[in-house]
């Protein structure tokens, strides 16, 4: 029954990313809904799988939607329940914008990620944080629906620290 | 490299230096083309093979020849006319001129040279510049000398001193270019930093493509690159020697840093640094490595550039709500924002000259490189296009390279120059793709 339950979450969450190509970090090859229903809850690919290891962001900016908050309600969780693990969120944003102001950018959004987590209760050194600017799109093509897929933040969870 | 300049020694030459170079371009001679920013008509000018004064200098004499007339033709303001309409040619280079060889080609100005091959690997190029309606030399004749190896760079000094002649203005032929080489698929793009001439020649790679890495940036001696590298996971700024070709991190303090610049001494470091999602702009002593904050707003502050008296900092910032461009005293402070039009501004970058600041600009979904005064009038763009981005400035502050990336799946980017009229727009050649160049200074 359990088993059932996660597997129907997860066919939800890979309909919304579709379109997706690529996963970052840990989460290669959990769009294969062959392999959805067999990761463990404590692993990193349940974590990208059920979880939802990224937050989207509107153009330019890095406020977190009542969306994205959900989602990094149930990461909050995620981490209270495996407390070996630690995140590394990396902060993303789509090529509409110059180099180095994109840099910025991702370190923006990125940290509204931690400094939200470290609301809802993980520990402050359990996150860190990474930009890529612009420079890791994983959706290609130049319109908004590959773009609002790139202004992202993700969550990737390993066991230990992050540097 | 060291390339000699001496005189030539002719009975009306007398002991050549760069200083007297300057005398004569001082010495205003009877041709001269004005740069204006206007359309102008191409100087018409011919530059006949330089004649090998050895059977095994011919090769040699024809290449050299080849790069002259294109950094002349590449500037836009100059027209060859080509070998095929030549009524004479130059078959010894003391020999007298025969100007109305010339004059029936209509070429104003004619470019003379012979090229020497040593057993020693060295090799000496000696030219002269001829007003042809006047009938006259225009400033000295010129000698350079050097190894073989260095053939392309003693051909760009002579384009630069026949540039600098005609026009009044230092060339900018004898320069290069440091930039981020990028190949692969977008979504899986590798960068690493590569180097080549101003034109694309000599190309070679500085670094492997195992991390990733940004925006390098020339020191003002040349001898050196900053750039932001992913080598520890996260952006840091690290410094290249390009002598020894070791490189290493600015530092080891925390947080990203990235979006370096030396200042015009080399003696001061620019760069932005993230900490708790907000990014400021430090500057880093070389000699101390001390760090000294020089804004402090909640709002990104990035991409900042020195004046060339080093006593003013050009940069962007969004503290007014989105990205525009702010000049600053060095040492921090009050700044005065310089960017009013319609869009955003970004990545601005002080000319050579101090006389205007370039910028990417981004309105209405386009991208453009530009240009305006320090107090943001007299704004000119000079380029639109889906992705035009990240400016650097010609030694002698006459034109611009930036990055031009195509829309959709296969988008790349690409290095082109435009002239600050925007004119001469040109794909600047690159064995892979290219983005986020650094021009040089003149080599010395």
């Amino acid at each position: 029954m359990n088993i059932r339950l996660a597997a129907l979450i997860i066919m939800g969450v890979l309909s919304l990313s579709a379109c997706s190509n690529r996963f970052d970090g840990m989460g290669a090859g959990a769009n294969d809904p062959s392999k959805a229903g067999n990761y463990q809850p404590n692993t990193p690919e349940y974590f990208v799988a059920s979880v939802g290891d990224r937050v989207l962001f509107a153009v330019d900016q890095s406020t977190l939607s009542s969306e994205a908050m959900s989602i990094l309600d149930k990461q909050a969780d995620w981490l209270a329940q495996n407390g070996e693990f630690s995140a590394l969120i990396e902060g993303h944003a789509d090529e509409q914008g110059t180099r180095e102001y994109n840099l910025a950018l991702g370190a923006r959004r990125a940290s509204a990620v931690q400094a939200y987590l470290v609301s809802r209760g993980v520990a402050d050194n359990r996150l860190s944080t990474v930009t890529y600017g612009k420079e890791r799109p994983i959706e290609i093509c130049s319109t908004e629906e590959c773009w609002s897929k790139n202004r992202r933040a993700v969550t990737v969870v390993q066991v230990g620290t992050t540097s | 490299m060291r390339t000699i300049l001496r005189s030539l020694f002719t009975g009306v030459l007398s002991a050549v230096s760069l200083a007297t170079v300057a005398v004569a371009q001082d010495a205003k001679g009877p041709l001269r083309i004005e740069i204006t920013e206007g359309v102008i008509e191409p100087l018409p000018f011919a530059a006949p093979t330089f004649a090998p004064e050895s059977a095994q200098a011919a090769e040699m004499a024809a290449n050299i020849t080849s790069v002259v007339v294109a950094d002349l033709t590449g500037s836009g303001i100059f027209r060859e006319i080509p070998p095929s309409a030549h009524i004479s040619g130059i078959t010894n280079f003391d020999s007298p001129i025969q100007f109305s060889d010339w004059k029936a080609v209509n070429a104003q100005a004619l470019i003379t040279g012979a090229v020497a091959v040593q057993g020693n690997g060295q090799i000496s190029v000696k030219f002269r510049l001829f007003d042809v309606f006047a009938q006259s030399a225009l400033g000295d004749g010129l000698q350079f000398q050097g190894t073989s190896n260095d053939w392309r760079r003693m051909a760009h000094k002579v384009a630069d001193a026949v540039y600098s002649r005609l026009t009044g203005e230092s060339g900018y032929f004898d320069s290069r270019v440091v930039f981020v080489s990028e190949s692969g698929p977008k979504n899986a793009r590798r960068k690493r930093l590569a180097l080549m001439d101003y034109d694309g020649a000599n190309y070679r790679n500085l670094t492997d493509d195992h991390a990733l890495v940004l925006a390098p940036r020339f020191s003002n001696d040349g001898r050196q690159v900053l750039y932001t590298s992913y080598e520890t996971g996260k952006p840091k700024v690290f410094v290249l020697d390009l002598a020894t070709m070791r490189q290493h991190a600015l530092d080891d303090l925390p947080g990203m840093t990235f979006s370096p610049r030396f200042s015009p001494d080399d003696r001061t470091i620019l760069l932005s640094l993230s900490d708790g999602g907000n990014t400021d702009i430090y500057s880093v002593d070389v000699a101390t490595g001390q760090r000294s904050r020089l804004t402090s707003a909640p709002s990104i502050e990035t991409a900042p550039s020195y004046s060339p008296d080093g006593r003013q900092i050009v940069f962007e910032s969004d503290r007014a709500g989105t990205q525009q461009l702010y000049i600053m005293a060095a040492s921090g402070g009050e700044a005065r924002r310089i960017s009013f039009g319609a869009g955003r501004y970004g990545t601005p970058v002080w000319s050579p000259r101090g006389d205007l600041v370039a910028f990417t600009k981004i309105n209405q979904g386009r991208f453009h490189v530009g240009v305006m005064r320090l107090d943001g009038s007299d704004e000119r763009l000079l380029t639109a296009s889906f992705l035009d981005e990240g400016p650097t400035w010609s030694p002698n502050g006459r034109v611009l390279m930036f990055f031009r990336q195509n829309a959709g799946s296969d988008g790349a980017p690409s290095l082109y120059s435009v002239d600050i009229s925007g004119r001469n727009l040109r794909k600047v050649p690159t064995p892979e793709f290219g983005s986020d160049p650094s021009w040089s200074g003149l080599l010395k």
